[in-house]
């Protein structure tokens, strides 16, 4: 059966380039980037050849890119480092009820063990905060505000730039967890007023397991783990060069394609949108309707349940994720998803569709094909009545 | 005993894709239903009972595949039982018919068995 992967928000396919220029640094270039014998000098000169792609495609100096081992640990080295810097004059970390478990669960874990007062601020109905909400937040002892610029669960863009202004006058440093951003959106740290901002090559056809955090020049970040000092300090631990320089690639190939690619998903994500809420009575679009992820739809059905619409889609060739219970042995519907206000039963009943380079018309015309009687017959079972 | 599998079975997936059963008999001579409190999942079982055997055995479920597939299969187990046999159905008698669940789903087959327990409680009561 012919497959359609419609799930890029979770991970995308390494690009074939990539994945050659990965295999060859694993087989030709041995050395480790410390050493600084010629093997070592040529390592060496593929993390900086790396550095600068990724600094390029985000407006940043190669100085301001530090490599981890992906979006969680940016996400880490941001929050704990930036608190481990202040420590002694500034303890607060202000955030939102939507940020990824990377971000929520680092603060909450800093809080339970006294480094941190975190403030959590609501979110509206389309998944938005308020930037005056963050305003009105931060106080003489705020550290760092941190809001992720695409949520990965619901696809709603954040005011970023209004925030980062706001945090800039204010003197806090501002983190976004941008790896549902990077590759897919115009992202300039020149004229974006973004002190930390997290990169994960898995999400832009890199491979998975490294990523970065970029740190504006003048941002005080610690460093997390101890060892040998690599990264200059902030990021210990012998680069993962193959990794590194396929993030790289990934990102320059990324870069230059994105104003013709993003452009393309989001017309076949607004015909899917359209087009699911015109086929299947009662789906409700979740996050914001138009200011969302260029390859993001996301929906909820009431009178479904999540995980089985995930498997029944599967059976058809389908692979989509959801959001809600059952899924992944956790039993509560997302935190994005009751953040939003929704009702716990229609939170159930969550969609994901994030659509990819590899995603065509022919794919959108399968799934809408295949969904509307899914849904129907789920609805069936649990007796939903629906309001046309 | 055999270890519980970490995916679906093709019994399950078939009960998925093609529910049997699923309604409400608008009649009946019993009705019950149970819920999952850890993921908000519920069960409702009707049915018909006449001479003493379970005629008629419907059921809706809100739920994942586990507990849609478990409501399924449990009409067609129970239905031509007596009342007092089918009272005796077990979640293993769910796992068995459904060659298994996966582990973390196994109360799910509890849920239907449940709604089952308290339409055939129902029926008793209504009977007087």
């Amino acid at each position: 059966m012919r497959r359609v992967y419609l799930d890029h928000a979770a991970t995308t396919p390494v690009d074939p380039e990539v994945a050659d220029l990965m295999a060859q640094v694993l087989r030709e270039v041995s050395g480790n980037p410390s050493s600084i014998y010629a093997e070592g000098r040529q390592a060496r000169a593929l993390v900086d050849r790396a550095r600068d792609e990724v600094a390029q495609a985000i407006g940043a100096d190669p100085a301001e890119i530090v490599f981890t081992s992906g979006g969680t640990e940016a996400d880490n080295l941001a929050l704990r480092g930036v608190l481990k810097a202040r420590e002694g004059e500034a303890d607060g970390i202000v955030t939102t009820a939507i940020e990824h478990h990377a971000i929520l669960d680092t603060a909450l874990d800093l809080e339970a063990h006294g480094q941190a007062r975190v403030t959590v601020l609501p979110v509206d109905r389309d998944g938005r905060v308020s930037a005056q909400a963050v305003a009105r937040s931060i106080d003489e002892r705020t550290a760092i505000v941190s809001v992720m610029h695409g949520n990965n669960e619901v696809g709603t863009l954040q005011p970023v730039l209004e925030i980062g202004a706001i945090c800039r006058e204010r003197g806090v440093a501002f983190h976004s967890d941008a790896v549902q951003t990077v590759g897919a959106l115009a992202i300039d740290v020149r004229t974006m007023p973004i002190d930390l901002l997290s990169v994960n090559a898995h999400k832009f056809y890199g491979p998975k397991g490294v990523g970065a955090l970029f740190i504006r020049r003048g941002t005080r970040v610690s460093t997390v783990q101890t060892g040998g000092g690599q990264e200059k300090g902030r990021r210990t631990g012998t680069e993962n060069v193959s990794g590194i320089v396929g993030l790289g690639a990934a990102l320059r190939i990324a870069a230059s394609r994105r104003a013709v690619e993003s452009a393309r998903q989001a017309e076949l994500r607004d015909r899917l949108i359209r087009e699911i809420r015109s086929r299947i009575p009662d789906a409700t679009l979740t996050g914001h309707p138009t200011d969302r992820l260029p390859n993001s739809a996301s929906f909820c059905f009431s009178g479904t349940q999540g995980e089985a619409l995930v498997v029944s889609l599967d059976l058809e060739g389908f692979s989509v994720s959801s959001g809600s219970a059952c899924t992944s042995g956790n039993t509560d519907p997302s935190h994005v998803l009751l953040a939003l206000g929704l009702d716990r039963d229609l939170a159930q009943g969550s969609l994901r569709l994030t659509l990819g380079r590899d995603t065509t018309g022919a794919d959108i015309d399968a799934l809408l094909a295949a969904l509307p009687p899914i849904v129907a017959r789920l609805r069936a079972a649990s007796g939903a009545t629906v309001s046309a | 005993m055999t270890e519980a599998p970490d995916l679906y079975s093709d019994a399950a997936l078939d009960h998925l894709t093609r529910p049997r059963n699923a309604g409400t008999i608008p009649d009946p001579s019993g009705i019950g239903s149970d819920t999952n409190p850890s993921c908000g999942d519920r069960t409702v079982i009707t049915l018909t009972i006449a001479d003493g055997r379970l005629r008629d055995v419907r059921f809706r479920t809100f739920g994942c595949t586990a507990a849609i597939a478990s409501a399924s299969v449990l009409t067609e187990l129970a239905t031509g039982l007596e009342a007092d046999a089918a009272v005796q159905l077990m979640p293993a008698d769910i796992l068995r018919a459904l060659g298994g669940l996966p582990e973390r789903k196994e109360p799910c087959a509890l849920m239907a068995i449940g709604a089952l327990r308290g339409a055939l409680l129902d029926a008793r009561v209504r009977a007087g």
